[in-house]
């Protein structure tokens, strides 16, 4: 069961109370991009295990999205952060680092 | 007019550790806009007739109130006989501002917990820390109860009121009946 804050209305809830909607930061190529990309955009999706980055909707509260840092593996939930940023801010890579001195941003585990 | 009829027709079970009822028709409006924008917050004080609330929290006195449910949502509650004026103020205070103001008196059902068992009863059924320490005063929570979206406050500490989906109000007493069966009680709080 995995813990979670909102950062839009402050409450922190266990998972059932939101709803979880695929990996985050994901870039949408715009108009004369090449089928490729668009594919990449449509399908490919990275399946980590470990540390992962996941858009969340307060489905049952202010029905708000977000972003959540959380392990694959372990279920920890490093933290949430706003929808409104294109890369995870970096209080929240900090926390992860201070959890897993091994992962780093750039490369990401496979 | 038509006679207002609520869901339930203001069903009651008072068989359990708790009292469950069913109150009847209130007047709700949503109202949608930037919450830090003056004249949307002027105009839903003077529709809910009491101060803005805080993040989370709902502000009541008798009949109305404000609840606070998302970062750019208000409910605003009041006398089920007045909506209809109050809707037709906002409108004209916020014709010339970005914002939805709806009756949804309709759409909904309230129910009201009391006992001194209520805080168990909703905790039987929602995923919220309950305990006093943790749910007290003029704290608002939307959630859901059991696989229905609700929202509750407490107005005094031993009464909960829950508002929810009118779609879904039988179903809603039926589960906060069999949370608060007769001897069901667990006595954490």
């Amino acid at each position: 069961m995995l813990n979670i804050h909102c950062p839009c209305c402050g409450v922190t809830a266990e998972e059932t109370e939101f709803h979880a909607h695929g990996e985050a930061h994901l870039k949408r190529f715009g108009p004369g991009s090449t089928d490729d990309q668009f594919e990449s955009y449509l399908f490919m999706r990275k399946n980590p295990k470990g540390v992962h980055f996941e858009r969340w909707r307060h489905q049952n509260g202010c029905g708000k999205w977000f972003h959540v840092a959380r392990c694959t593996m372990t279920l920890e939930v490093f933290g949430s952060y706003s929808a409104q940023t294109y890369v995870p801010p970096q209080d929240i890579i900090d926390k992860i680092q201070h959890r897993r001195p091994d992962w780093s941003a750039e490369a990401p585990a496979p | 007019m038509s006679e207002p009829m609520t869901a339930l027709k203001g069903a009651s079970d008072t068989s359990g550790i708790a009292t469950v009822t069913e109150l009847g028709p209130r007047g709700m409006i949503t109202l949608r806009g930037d919450l830090t924008a003056k004249p949307v917050v002027k105009a839903a004080v003077a529709a809910g007739g009491v101060t803005l609330p805080e993040r989370g929290h709902c502000a009541t006195e008798g009949k109305g109130g404000i609840a606070w449910m998302s970062p750019d949502e208000l409910l605003i509650l009041c006398d089920y006989a007045t909506v209809s004026d109050r809707i037709a103020d906002l409108h004209s205070k916020l014709a010339k501002h970005h914002a939805l103001a709806v009756n949804v008196s309709d759409a909904r059902a309230v129910f009201q917990v009391t006992g001194p068992y209520a805080r168990e009863v909703i905790a039987k059924l929602a995923p919220v820390d309950m305990h006093p320490d943790q749910f007290n005063g003029t704290m608002f929570r939307r959630t859901r109860i059991a696989q229905v979206p609700a929202a509750f406050w407490m107005p005094d500490g031993d009464t909960v009121q829950i508002i929810c989906f009118r779609s879904v109000a039988q179903y809603v007493f039926d589960v906060l009946n069999m949370a608060a069966q007769d001897g069901s009680e667990v006595g954490v709080f």
